[in-house]
């Protein structure tokens, strides 16, 4: 029997010749990504000795610079981890600083056909990458650093075939919307990406629809690795040794859907899910909103801050309404400066914050209050994920998202690119 | 293993921002369960007793990798069964050594306050109001040991795998 792009990984990361729906196996982890949060209460019990210290990294990002105290010490912990275990990618608070699945990708960390684990839900993010990559939780990252193995059950696969072109002014936002609004959650289901639309897509584009996987409750989302992915992991990690998996062609899969990018519209996901819960923009127009966020893991990359610019050029933010844009990476707040988005940003009125996931978990740069009302480009709309949990939080493309800061109220991009 | 206790209901795609809410992260460890469901039903932490079921919709869990099946045991839950329960959160669930349980129809089969007996060697929850019993879905001997065990650490600490924890960030 064929097996699908995931089964084929979880297959070659077992060192079994096949796996099926119902097994559950256990495989070997190619990349173990350990960030700030596993150190707090010490979450995560650290092991006396990491498996295999070069495919270990370790990030500082759910609040870095340390906002606290605690924090502090969260961040003292994980150097002292990182130079005790001789554990060498390390990003600190400088100029490697980033969110966790942002530098996974530039960095080249995902490497195609392997398990990638992380205690994160958005881990999913790397699947872009044709990397099984998943959120294990804290005790099990701990496991995974003493052994460098886990388990995971092999559940069955939806696959999307992507047609046609996606419209210049929507974003995988909306694409990854419209699935979670035709579809629903698919929650114990894999997900896997093909099909003639995926090649003009880029890897950030790619990147956000995986990422935001973790909001339809997929198991694995993994894309289709082309020349333009390969390449990127060439180029960032010229020494990786990896080997993309492709789906069988008589591969089983519990639905294969397709999805024409080029009908798609802009869509606003609206407050407490993304699950069968947006609307064509044009349908949330008359609401008013205090807070406009652009950031992210899903939506913090070096194309997120050109669309900013390009609907905010020579515009300028509503009186009474606030832009926040924080950039998924240093490296990417730096290309964006050297390109002349931040300067327009600034201009129109936006704040721009130092990379760190910050408001998009409600825990620094741009918390919400009780009765505000937000719209926001990043992962996640839960009641309370931004701060109050009388707080209504939208979520849109960046493209939306500075448009509404524009108006003061959910706007159409279209009416300003 | 089977468990017998008194229930209480909750609904379809519970995500782990209402069971642990991201500010309450940043407290205590010890104060985290004190919050749980503060969102969506203020004040049942003081209603919960040792030994309780937790009886819920489908996709319990979705969301965040945060420690909050940990937060459900500390507050006493004896088991969560659920029609469908999210995979990260059940990972959570095992690592946890949370006992959890997916079972289609549990949701229409109990009403709050009935007693639940949960048989984790058959996978079957009986309602004993009711008499009908229902079959849950199976999962390896391996996992339901690191359950047995209280979870991952003191599997780890066993085989003297840990460090001591660090007392800084405690
Ligand atoms: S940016 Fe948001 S979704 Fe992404 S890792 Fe940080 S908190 Fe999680």
């Amino acid at each position: 029997m064929g097996m699908t792009m995931i089964e084929k990984i979880l297959a070659r990361s077992a060192g079994l010749p096949g796996v099926a729906p119902g097994d559950v196996v256990t495989v070997n982890v190619g990349t173990a990504v350990v960030i700030d949060q596993n150190f707090m209460h010490n979450r995560m019990r650290e092991p006396k000795r990491v498996w295999d210290a070069d495919k270990v990294v370790i990030m500082l990002d759910h609040i870095a610079p340390a906002d606290t105290p605690m924090r502090a010490n969260i961040h003292k912990a994980a150097r002292k981890f990182a130079e005790k275990q001789g554990i060498g990618k390390f990003h600190d608070v400088n100029g490697g600083l980033g969110i966790c699945h942002q530098l996974v990708a530039d960095y080249g960390y995902a490497l195609p056909g392997s398990v990638l684990a992380c205690v994160d839900s958005h881990t999913c993010s790397a699947g872009a990458f044709n990397c099984a990559a998943r959120g294990i939780g804290h005790p099990e990252m701990a496991w995974v650093l003493a052994t460098g193995r886990t388990w995971f059950p092999v559940v069955e696969t939806v696959r999307y075939e992507f047609v046609s072109e996606l419209p210049r002014v929507l974003n995988g936002k909306d694409v990854i919307l419209h699935i979670a609004n035709t579809y629903g959650d698919h929650a114990m289901q894999n997900v896997e990406f093909g099909g003639p639309g995926v090649a003009g897509m880029s890897m950030n584009m790619r990147r956000t629809i995986a990422t935001m996987c973790a909001e339809i409750s997929t198991e694995f989302a993994v894309f289709e690795a082309d020349e333009r992915c390969i390449e990127h992991v060439r180029s960032q990690n010229p020494d990786a040794v990896f080997e993309p998996q492709a789906a069988d062609p008589d591969a089983v899969y519990a639905d294969v859907r397709t999805v024409d990018l080029g009908a798609l519209e802009p869509l606003v996901a609206f407050p407490d899910t993304v699950v069968r819960n947006s609307r064509p923009v044009s349908e949330a127009a008359d609401v008013r909103i205090d807070q406009a966020f652009i950031g992210s893991c899903a939506n913090g990359t070096l194309d997120d801050f050109e669309v900013a610019a390009t609907v905010l050029k020579g515009r300028k933010i509503a009186a009474g309404t606030r832009l926040i844009v924080t950039p998924g990476s240093q490296a990417v707040l730096l290309e964006a400066t050297r390109r002349g988005y931040v300067e327009t940003l600034l201009e129109a009125g936006a704040v721009v914050t130092n990379s760190t996931c910050g408001a998009c978990c409600g825990y620094s740069n741009g918390v919400l209050g009780a009765g505000e009302v937000c719209i926001t480009a990043s992962t996640r709309n839960f009641k309370g994920r931004m701060g109050s949990p009388e707080a209504s939080i939208y979520l849109a493309s960046p493209a939306t998202v500075a448009a509404s800061a524009v108006r003061g109220s959910i706007a159409d991009p279209r009416e300003m690119m | 293993m089977t468990i017998q206790g008194k229930t209480w209901k909750f609904g379809d795609h519970i995500n782990t921002d209402l069971i642990l809410p991201g500010p309450v992260m940043l407290m205590p460890y010890d104060e985290q369960p004190r919050h749980v469901f503060a969102a969506n039903r203020p004040g049942w932490v003081d209603e919960v007793g040792a030994g309780d079921v937790l009886i819920a919709g489908r996709n319990f869990g979705t969301g965040s990798g945060r420690p909050a099946a940990r937060s459900l045991k500390v507050l006493g839950l004896s088991c969560l069964v659920a029609e469908s329960i999210n995979g990260l959160f059940f990972r959570n669930c095992v690592n946890y050594g949370f006992y959890a349980m997916e079972c289609p129809g549990v949701s229409e089969a109990f009403e709050e306050g009935d007693v639940a007996e949960v048989d984790f060697a058959a996978f079957t929850v009986r309602n004993a109001r009711t008499g009908q019993t229902l079959q849950g879905r199976t999962f390896p001997d391996m996992l339901l040991k690191i359950i047995e065990a209280g979870g991952i650490y003191p599997l780890m600490e066993a085989e003297g795998m840990l460090a001591d924890p660090n007392p800084e960030t405690a």
